[in-house]
């Protein structure tokens, strides 16, 4: 079911997963994964992966945890190899090479820094095992040092570093081979969360610095939001979607990604007709306008509104406005916003945010409403068969 | 308040000397006490064969078995070594193994290393004399192949004490080296070869000297007990292989000589702590010895 609809939305959609094939972005792809199967027994990890990551890109994999976001990485870094299809480098095909031989470097979930050696020998391990010069080494470790201001930190040793400290080092070990890319891996996910802000800042100004490649992964979706280019949502092996981070949140192709990435509102829905360019769906006994994106009519759909597209009233929207009624649930002042919780007569949850300069009267839990959106803030998406995730239970 | 505190304190800086008290009082009754009284002993001489030994400053004990044993000495150090050094060659690759490969075997494997262990020290040095022995297999196919002569045996030679040293004490070589290969993160494996290292070399940079206090404890355990054995030369060796061990045994239980064995013993102790000093320097680690 689900798949079925999943694959006609990418044929019939104006949007394909693979934005970068037919335009110039193919030719300086760094990354090619061509139709990556990763099998571990019976179990696929990573099912028909297909995308490419172009060059000076910071490219994120986001999705829960398990969904095969570490796997796709050791096949880029060699430490897997793919059971079908091929991954390229730099155009080459490596999918039998191992990684002392790949130009990619990772950053690891843990950092693995060589406790016996000091920040300086950790830095230079790489350069050490290839045929670069004496003063060379000199010259770009003390480079990288600076990058990641560490440079009176060279005969310290990991142990004698804070986590915040202990992960510049690893960028700095992985960087100062000048890789093709940077892989790195949840390399926020030990610090805390302000020093984890703090490193998400620093990690964007590095890579700007350097240039180089970064794929990022992640199951933070403000982390991916905030610091990508482009963002590949996984879920159970699979890549349901490819976009910059505004396509992600704004024109999800799935149920799973408009719930996963930021607030959602889903709403369940049947496609009954077509309004000029707008589809007609039914939601309970009303009548929405929606803009159009290929789904036929008939299907059962999921109409979603994002929070801050919707608004509130107290009496039936006009024509032009789109709308269900719905019961208060709870109000949260969250300073900027008013948070609303809400519930439509079938049971739905729903949530709107309420910003400054709405003219509503005081509105108490139990208060009839409606939640109101202009038709092209809605999105019809293809009915999946699982209930839809919550990102607050996903994490982890 | 700030008495309480005071008290507080106090108790909190007891709290270290009461726990060490049990050892330390375990330490003086049956180490230092007895070491007191051997080095007593070793500054003694007996006034006739039968009388006990009274205490003179009788240095003439040190230059006694400096003098006459130097030869045992050097053997037991030799013997010592290269057995330690066999147990390493032997341990290091069991234990690298069982660490990395072992997957759910590892405490199987392990145990199959210890078992032969349960058995008594003496009873495995009188097995292996039987393995080694002119009837033995081992004696049989050396000579079937042509590395020993018609006549020749391995018993009563250097190499069957050595291998019988090697053999008795391989487990204190592999436990500790396995514990510390056990210890080591395999991602900063997965790290080095990430940063362009084969396999070897991620071993030579990364592997090995995180390996290295297991080796450091391991060879001491193997190499003291080693150097001070008796058993093996005893069972498996002539009396060109006599080691300090047993002249030791011979003096005191023998000769019934307690000054003199003493006085070796004293010896015997003084250069094993220089080795270990040195060794220790030279491993660097110093920190853990
Ligand atoms: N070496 C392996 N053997 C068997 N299963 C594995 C192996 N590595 C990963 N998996 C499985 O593959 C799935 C994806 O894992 P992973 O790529 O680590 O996910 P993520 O990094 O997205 O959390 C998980 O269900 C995991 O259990
Ligand atoms: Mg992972």
């Amino acid at each position: 079911m689900e798949g079925e609809a999943y694959v006609r939305d990418t044929e019939q959609g104006e949007r394909s997963l693979l934005p970068e094939l037919d335009s110039e972005g193919a030719i300086d792809a760094v990354i090619s994964i061509d139709h990556v199967t990763k099998r571990f027994g019976e179990f696929v990890a990573v099912d028909d992966a297909n995308f490419h990551i172009s060059r000076g890109e910071f490219f994120s994999m986001l999705g829960p945890s398990g969904c095969g976001k570490t796997t796709t990485l050791r096949m880029i870094a060699g430490f897997e190899q793919p059971s079908s299809g091929e991954i390229r480098l730099d155009g080459k095909d490596v999918s039998r090479v191992p990684p002392y031989k790949r130009h990619v470097n990772t950053v690891f979930q843990q950092y693995a820094l060589f406790p016996h050696m000091n920040v300086w020998d950790n830095v230079a391990f790489g350069l050490r095992a290839t045929k670069v010069s004496k003063p060379e080494i000199v010259r770009r470790v003390t480079e990288l040092l600076a990058v990641v201001h560490l440079a009176d930190f060279a005969t310290r040793r990991p142990g004698q570093l804070s986590g915040g400290q202990q992960q510049r080092v690893a960028l700095a070990r992985a960087l100062v081979n000048y890789p093709s890319a940077l892989l790195l891996d949840e390399p926020l996910g030990a610090l805390d969360l302000k020093l984890r802000q703090a490193m998400q800042l620093e990690l964007k100004r590095i890579q700007r610095e350097v240039g180089i490649t970064f794929v990022f992964v992640t199951h933070d979706q403000e982390e991916a939001l905030t610091m990508s280019d482009r963002i590949a949502v996984m879920n159970e092996g699979r890549v349901v979607q490819i976009g910059t981070p505004q396509e992600i949140y704004e024109e999800p192709t799935s149920e799973f990604v408009a719930g996963f990435i930021g607030m959602a509102n889903l709403l369940a829905a049947r496609c009954e007709g077509s309004d000029g360019e707008f589809r007609i769906a039914r939601i309970g006994d009303q009548a929405v306008k929606v803009a159009s994106n290929g789904l036929a009519i008939g299907d059962e759909v999921t109409l979603m509104v994002r929070p801050e597209r919707a608004h509130l009233r107290t009496s039936a929207p006009p024509m032009d406005l789109a709308g269900v009624s719905a019961e208060v649930v709870d109000l949260v002042f969250q300073g900027p916003i008013v948070r609303f919780d809400l519930r439509s007569p079938d049971g739905t949850p729903l949530v709107a945010h309420v910003g400054p300069g709405s003219d509503l009267p005081l509105l108490r839990p139990g208060d009839q409403v409606w939640m109101c959106w202009e038709p092209s803030a809605g999105r019809l998406l293809p009915r999946s068969t699982q209930g839809f995730p919550r990102p607050d239970v996903l994490e982890y | 308040m700030i008495q309480r505190d005071d008290q507080g304190r106090k108790r909190a800086r007891a709290a270290p000397w009461l726990l060490l008290g049990p050892g330390m009082l375990f330490l003086f009754l049956f180490f230092f006490f007895p070491l007191y009284t051997l080095l007593e002993m070793s500054l003694s001489a007996s006034p006739s064969r039968f009388a006990s030994p009274v205490f003179t400053w009788e240095w003439a004990n040190y230059s006694e078995a400096l003098t006459q044993y130097g030869e045992q000495f050097s053997r037991s150090f030799l013997y010592a070594t290269l057995a330690t050094l066999a147990a390493l060659a032997i341990a290091y690759p069991l234990a690298y193994v069982i660490a990395f490969r072992g997957g759910r075997y590892k405490n199987v494997l392990l145990g199959m290393v210890i078992v032969p262990f349960f058995t008594n020290f003496l009873i495995r040095t009188l097995a292996w004399k039987t393995i080694v022995g002119d009837q033995g297999m081992v004696v049989d196919m050396l000579r079937t192949v042509g590395i020993l002569g018609e006549h020749e045996s391995l018993l009563r030679r250097p190499i069957a004490v050595i291998g019988g040293l090697t053999y008795n004490f391989l487990p204190f070589m592999v436990l500790p080296i396995y514990v510390s290969l056990e210890k080591i993160d395999t991602r900063l494996v997965d790290a080095a070869r990430d940063l362009y290292s084969t396999t070897w070399r991620a071993f030579r940079k990364i592997v090995f000297p995180l390996s290295l206090p297991g080796v450091f404890a391991g060879s001491l355990l193997v190499f003291i007990p080693a150097a001070g054995d008796f058993v093996n030369a005893y069972y498996l060796g002539s009396t060109k292989t006599t080691m300090i061990g047993n002249v030791v045994q011979n003096q005191f239980l023998v000769q019934v000589d307690y000054p003199v064995a003493a006085a070796l013993s004293f010896v015997f102790m003084a250069i094993v702590m220089v080795i270990v000093a040195v060794y220790s320097k030279l491993l660097g680690t110093e920190d853990i010895a």
